[in-house]
């Protein structure tokens, strides 16, 4: 597409558009190879390791770090906080096009993408937490596209449409808390029909209230990276508000983060000290789990507290990135270091290269969709027709 | 009146009976959390691998009668049996050796297949319930709904269920269906009808397990004292005995006895209840926060409301006042006035008099 005029001080074959291009160029390619040749074409997938990162980095890391959208609108329209009411629109475009990207993913990954919505309209495997996790996602991605729509609408200038979509704000933001809180958990509920092949650190009762808990911290972390970095490479497209409210929304939502952070913690020692796994922390399972227990949680909520009392608005920044990458390293964690970890290293996986192309190709086509969309719709800055109410 | 207690108590077990009977579905009783004990008088298999002999020819059967494809080396070559196997597309059940190390007992061979649990994992885990319980037995699947999402596969703590990985737009999950359609037509499913040795019995599962006690019984030293499959996640129908530990023909004796279903009934039955309180708990919350805000509005308003009153009212004293003064002054002026003016008319007068 023409992107000439799109982002300013980034020329057509800048360094970045070239990259990108590249990655679009070889994502084309695996899917070919993917529809043409079949799973085992492309990834390491085997019968003992069903599911890769296709499930474990798209699905389930793309889920949790598009909290944003359901934490954010909480925050601003049922907490009251409206001094973070210029976060909403990147958090809540942030959370529709990660959600639309995990089910493209899906495409990928399920062995016959237009049956998806055969639990629905065929048999509703109802026993199943997938089905829950499908029928969820389904519902929040659309909860997602209406409470993404008005800024379509302003940039399309379709006022009496959007006025409508603006009247659904409170109730679509308390669906899209309920779905989250349910598909959110359910994801982490996949794993309880499992014991026997998730490391019991990992394997608790209570995995998917970890989960949930973890989206909560996921989507306070992921507004704060995505402020800075629009901020970083969309300056030009911030009006005054969003200026004036950027630091009280990383100071605020990093206090948050601390605070879930700290529960998050506390939760998770219960679920030790209730299975009695304290020995298995010996282990050489044992030490990865206290580098994320204590690396990837205790340290980063330590890290915002610091940040939130010193003002240090660089601090939190760096604290939001080690928390994202926290995030991965737990749902990875879950979904494939400690799956599986009775069998023997040779029938263990490991991605293909190809994998890892069409997760980076995916990311990387969100990134795109993002930068078209927040260089032409009213995203960071308020369309001057269309006020806030 | 008409009813009598004994009457009355006789309609009770009826329904309760009827409850029951109605609750004996088709699908198996996930999420629910009452016990399922399998389907009564259901078939099941009892592999004794004390009789095994390691020939691959329930492999060869079941290829047979499946309609399988070829393998790659041929059934009587038994030197694949040097490396450890599972089942995988195309292959629905394989035969393994191991060295136990066990004085007298040493080389052993297992037969590994579909177990078809009481309460199968697979059938619990499908979002479009592509797999079915029969009341034979059986654990059934229908590819014809099958999205491909190998949920079941994660699933299964005896990993069984294998996919066809190659197949780029039809692939399909594989397993042993207990030769369902033959059983239903009283036929013996493939493998037990070629096995040369009777390390395989088919029949009711309720007489294998009878028969497997029996057997442990009357032959103590040659069988460790477990019917493995009995219990094991809910108990399946595929049922075996052994001369060694189960552990050492790889069969995993840390499953428990907790089936699939009932490993995530808990977390099913939370759903309901978040839908139902969280928009209590979520509208409560907003509506705390507006009264919040229309509280901290009018209080706004009532101060701005009552410095304005005080304002105002000092302005009107001070107003008065000086409209006061003023009126004073004037009045003063004018007294002054009429007094100046008094006294130049009697001044003018006594001047006129005094000049007339």
């Amino acid at each position: 597409m023409s992107d000439t005029t799109a982002h300013v001080g980034s020329p057509r074959y800048s360094a970045f558009n070239v990259i990108a291009g590249i990655i679009l160029a070889l994502g084309l390619v695996v899917t070919v190879l993917r529809f043409s040749g079949g799973l085992s074409s492309v990834t390491n997938l085997d019968d003992y390791n069903p599911w890769g990162i296709w499930i474990g980095f798209d699905l389930m890391v793309g889920v949790a770090l598009a909290a944003g959208g359901y934490v954010t609108s909480a925050a601003v329209y049922i907490f009251g906080m409206k001094k973070f009411h210029s976060a909403v629109r990147p958090a809540v475009l942030t959370g529709f096009l990660g959600y639309t990207l995990v089910v493209i993913a899906l495409h990928y990954d399920v062995g016959r993408p237009w049956r998806l919505p055969y639990p629905f309209i065929m048999q509703q495997g109802t026993t199943s937490l997938l089905f829950e996790v499908a029928a969820c996602v389904a519902l929040y991605l659309t909860v997602l596209f209406l409470e993404f729509s008005p800024a379509a609408l302003e940039w399309l200038g379709l006022e009496r449409a959007r006025n409508w979509a603006v009247k659904l704000t409170l109730v679509l933001t308390i669906f899209g808390v309920i779905l989250s809180t349910l598909h959110q958990s359910s994801l982490g509920a996949l794993f309880l029909i499992a014991p026997s092949k998730l490391h019991p650190l990992w394997y608790s009762p209570f995995i998917p209230l970890y989960f949930f808990v973890s989206s909560v911290i996921a989507g306070l972390s992921m507004v704060i990276c995505e402020s800075s970095m629009s901020y970083k490479y969309f300056k030009d497209k911030m009006d005054d508000t969003h200026m004036k409210e950027k630091e009280s929304v990383t100071l605020g939502f990093g206090k948050a983060a601390s605070l879930v952070l700290a529960g998050y913690f506390v939760i998770k020692v219960i679920g030790i000290a209730s299975d009695n796994n304290w020995s298995l922390l010996a282990t050489g399972y044992g030490a990865w789990y206290l580098v994320e227990l204590l690396g990837f949680v205790a340290l980063p909520c330590f890290l915002y507290a610091v940040g939130v009392r010193e003002k240090n608005i660089t601090l939190i920044k760096w604290t939001a990135a080690w928390t994202v990458l926290g995030i991965v390293v737990n749902r990875l964690n879950v979904s494939w270091i400690a799956f599986n970890y009775h069998l023997p290293s040779s029938e263990r996986y490991f991605p293909h290269i190809a994998e890892i192309v069409i997760s980076i190709f995916l990311v990387t086509v969100g990134i795109l969709i993002f930068r078209y969309i927040v260089t032409r719709m009213p995203i960071l800055y308020e369309d001057p027709d269309y006020p806030q109410h | 009146m008409s009813i009598s207690r004994r009457q009355f108590l006789g309609w009770l077990g009826a329904a309760g009976t009827a409850g029951a009977g109605a609750a004996v579905g088709k699908k198996a009783h996930a999420a629910a959390s009452k016990r399922f004990e399998g389907y009564p008088d259901s078939d099941g298999v009892l592999f004794d691998s004390t009789r095994c002999i390691g020939c691959r020819k329930c492999e060869e059967g079941c290829q047979k009668v499946n309609e399988l494809p070829e393998p790659d080396r041929p059934f009587d070559d038994l030197t694949v049996l040097e490396i450890k196997r599972r089942t995988r597309a195309g292959v629905y059940t394989v035969v393994n050796k191991y060295d136990t190390g066990e004085n007298g007992k040493g080389t052993v061979f297992r037969k590994i297949q579909c177990n078809h649990c009481l309460e199968p994992a697979c059938a619990s885990a499908c979002f479009v319930a592509a797999f079915t319980k029969t009341p034979t037995g059986a654990v059934t699947y229908d590819e014809s709904v099958c999205v491909g999402c190998r949920y079941c596969m994660i699933a299964c703590p005896f990993e069984i269920p294998t996919y066809e990985y190659d197949q780029p737009l039809t692939p399909k999950i594989e397993k042993c269906t207990m030769c369902y359609p033959r059983i239903t037509q009283g036929l013996l499913p493939g493998c037990v009808e070629i096995c040369p040795v009777e390390a395989l019995s088919f029949g009711k599962r309720k007489d294998l397990l009878r028969e497997a006690r029996d057997r442990i019984q009357k032959h103590p030293k040659r069988y460790v004292d477990h019917i493995y499959g009995e219990k094991e996640m809910g108990g399946t129908n595929w049922l075996y005995l052994s001369g060694v530990e189960f552990e050492k023909m790889g069969m995993r004796e840390d499953l428990g006895t907790t089936s699939a279903p009932e490993l995530t009934h808990g977390a099913l039955s939370i759903v309901p209840m978040v839908v139902g309180l969280w928009p209590v708990l979520l509208t409560g919350v907003y509506a705390i926060n507006k009264r919040k805000e229309k509280i901290n509005r009018e209080e706004k308003e009532r101060a701005v409301a009552e410095a304005l009153g005080k304002a105002n009212a000092e302005a009107q004293a001070k107003l008065s006042q000086t409209m006061e003064k003023a009126e004073n002054d004037k009045k003063t002026e004018i007294d002054t006035a009429v007094k100046k003016a008094l006294e130049e008319a009697a001044k003018k007068e006594s001047d006129d008099k005094e000049t007339s």
